[in-house]
């Protein structure tokens, strides 16, 4: 299987043994884009860069970042960058990567994106749990603040900013950008209703803020240093760019992949000898999820499928943040299930009632099929419930809350009980998995879960 | 236990200046105060209202929010166990079962010796190296029955001492810049002005 070619662009140091330290990053070209737009290009026109990039989002919404940056409000100051390193979407594993393993890239691409934006502060939020890509991005920091790569008169221009470092503490709504911005103003990361809260108008501290991903942010030195028009070129036009895909579950070789976007195919990602080298055991795929857990399932029928936004929106579900997760044969659909209802259960943030007490139920219900309790009208239930978070359960989802953490809860059992009916009805009649999958509980069914 | 020691207020002060608003500074102090104590003690709470002006309240509020603040001692190690979709496909259950019978403690309980805290955790993003913990989170990978065990025994006889430090200690370099600016929005719009 011959699968498409790129340049490695955010990943190109991952083998470089201290392409971490300032030094590495230099001697590998690093700070080269960011000299060049404060010396000799305006913020106009950087902007313009990454606008012809048609570079889309990659923290999960996927929104052209060259556009999101053009709603800034003109003449109003101080305005905000917040960079969203708070990664953990389930399946989810590129971000981390990024920041421990090239933090300057990120620092060079936070520090150009502001002198785009006209901003003077960046604030720059880790997950909690991430203690190394902590460390090694406090160390890239003081680095480039010795090296005058961030800080007063930046590589020796009028432009100064500073970059302040800080992490959260176990929350994964905080990953939702306005409880990001409520987690960093020092309160409870509850998400703020939009409209009016859209934070490019009324975000941090009520001022303007922009919101960008990790990866999306670590893109920025190479579109800088080649132009926005080589960075269009490389994938489909309706996808531009490399993009990072961690591919886990049954495959052969899970592993985090740079490949050009939407021209690979998820059939590429889990058989190439490159990629996955296939499903495990030599056995076959089942259902996978294209883009972490919030995400609707595709089955082998969407395996030819390109990575392509527009592709996947229109087959019914995202490639949102990049997690891609493969079932095999063997997988129980009920525990699978099960499990990512759990996770939007227990992260919810309890602010709206059908988010906070849809999920509960759902997870109750589900967990007492798999316990052996489960009841004939569970199905319907199921639903009913999905449908009071999510009307309609449709894709794109419709949302009685105020974020969509709720709706992302009703994806798992939209797929699942659609396509698995039988696995769930089998659960309810003999208190056990259909012949041929494998309770992950195999041990101890009773004493947890 | 204790309010903040001094070398840490000062720690708290450089923190601080580093936001707009002092409340922003919150759950950077509360992580300080863990690191010293191995959680969030209550005198340490009151004493992080007094340095951001904030009633003890508010300080746990917010603090309450999140899952890494513990509000009484915990293990000397605290080990979550991802049980998240992509390790669940690969034995994470079975992972789970291993450590609470190795230790004998169910999850979210500590050993009698307040050497060990294990907990069942989600997603901590190393998905393709299921299954995965994090012991104080620093992370292991693939972990199997049998590593599992040598991670024990490493714990136990200190010779992980230096890369596992003590539950509550995150990173260990701070940044240690500062921004000094007298009025943000008006210089911001001075250099726009100027270009
Ligand atoms: C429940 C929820 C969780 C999210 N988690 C993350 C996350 O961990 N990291 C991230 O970058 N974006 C996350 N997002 C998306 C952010 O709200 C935001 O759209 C993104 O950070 C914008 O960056 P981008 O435009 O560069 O993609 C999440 C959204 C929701 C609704
Ligand atoms: S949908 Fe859920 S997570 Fe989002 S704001 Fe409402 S309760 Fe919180
Ligand atoms: S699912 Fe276990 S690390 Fe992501």
């Amino acid at each position: 299987m011959s699968v498409p070619s790129g340049p490695r662009i955010i990943t190109s140091r991952f083998d470089v043994a201290d392409g971490h330290t300032y030094a590495g990053y230099v001697r590998t070209g690093g700070y080269v884009s960011l000299r060049k737009a404060v010396s000799s290009m305006t913020p106009q026109q950087v902007h313009d860069e990454v606008k012809a990039a048609e570079i889309q989002g990659r923290g999960g919404a996927g929104f052209p970042a060259g556009t999101k940056w053009g709603f800034l409000p003109a003449g109003v100051h101080p305005r905000y960058l917040v960079i969203n390193g708070d990664e953990s979407e389930p399946g989810t594993y590129k971000d981390r990567l990024l920041m421990e393993r090239d933090p300057h890239q990120l620092i060079e691409g936070i520090v150009i994106a502001c002198y785009a934006l006209n901003a003077s502060q960046a604030f720059l939020y880790v997950r909690g749990e991430m203690a190394h890509a902590q460390e090694r991005l406090a160390q890239a920091l003081n680095e480039a603040y010795a090296n005058n790569m961030v800080g007063r008169n930046i590589c020796g221009s009028d432009f100064s900013v500073d970059i302040t470092l800080t992490w959260g503490a176990g929350a994964y709504i905080v990953g939702e950008e306005t409880a990001l911005i409520e987690s960093l103003e020092g309160e409870r990361g509850m998400p703020r209703l939009k409209p009016p809260f859209f934070p490019a108008v009324k975000g941090l501290y009520m001022q303007p803020t922009i919101v960008n991903n990790v990866e999306t942010l670590a893109n920025v030195p190479y579109i800088v240093g080649k132009g926005g028009g080589d960075f269009k070129s490389i994938g489909a036009p309706t996808s531009t760019g490399m993009r990072m895909f961690a591919v886990s579950g049954h495959v052969n070789k899970p592993g985090v992949f740079e490949v050009p976007n939407g021209v690979t195919t998820f059939r590429m990602l889990f058989e190439a000898p490159e990629y996955c080298g296939g499903i495990r055991n030599g056995g076959s795929i089942k259902a996978f999820i294209p883009g972490g857990a919030s995400a609707m399932w595709f089955f082998p029928e969407h395996l030819d499928m390109a990575l392509d936004k527009p592709t996947v929106d229109k087959a019914g579900s995202m490639l949102g943040s990049g997690a891609i997760v493969a079932m095999d044969q063997t997988t129980d659909m009920v525990a699978a299930c099960w499990r990512i209802v759990r996770f939007f259960a227990r992260e919810s943030c309890g602010k709206c009632t059908p988010c906070r007490e849809g999920t509960t139920w759902l997870e109750r219900v589900l967990k007492r099929m798999l316990d052996g309790h489960g009841r004939p009208e569970d199905i319907d239930l199921l639903f009913e419930v999905s449908e009071s978070i999510s009307p309609g359960i449709a894709w794109p989802p419709r949302q009685t809350t105020i974020c969509p953490l709720g709706p992302s809860a009703v994806s798992p059992i939209a797929s699942a009980v659609r396509r698995f009916r039988h696995e769930f009805e089998h659960y309810i009649e003999h208190r056990r998995p259909i012949d041929g999958v494998e309770s992950p509980f195999a041990t101890h069914l009773a004493s947890h879960a | 236990m204790s309010r903040l020691s001094e070398e840490r207020v000062a720690t708290a002060k450089e923190i601080i200046g580093r936001f707009p608003r002092k409340k922003s500074a919150l759950i950077p102090l509360l992580h300080l105060a863990q690191e010293q104590d191995g959680y969030v003690a209550q005198d340490a709470m009151v004493h992080i209202a007094e340095l951001l002006d904030l009633a003890p309240a508010e300080v746990y509020g917010t603090a309450s929010f999140y899952e890494m603040f513990k509000f009484h001692p915990v293990g000397k190690y605290c080990i979550n166990i991802c049980t998240n979709i992509s390790c669940q496909l690969v034995g994470a259950w079975n992972l789970l079962h291993h450590a609470e019978e190795r230790l004998g403690i169910k999850s979210g309980g500590t050993t009698q010796d307040g050497l060990f805290t294990i907990e069942d955790v989600e997603c901590i993003a190393a998905c393709t190296e299921a299954p995965a913990l994090q012991v104080n989170y620093r992370y292991r990978y693939k972990v199997t029955p049998e590593s599992f065990d040598a991670l024990i025994n490493d714990l136990e006889s200190g010779k992980l001492t230096g890369e596992v430090p003590p539950h509550g200690t995150l990173a260990s370099v701070r940044q240690t810049t500062t921004a000094a600016w007298s009025n943000r929005g008006v210089e911001e719009q001075a250099q726009v002005d100027a270009r």
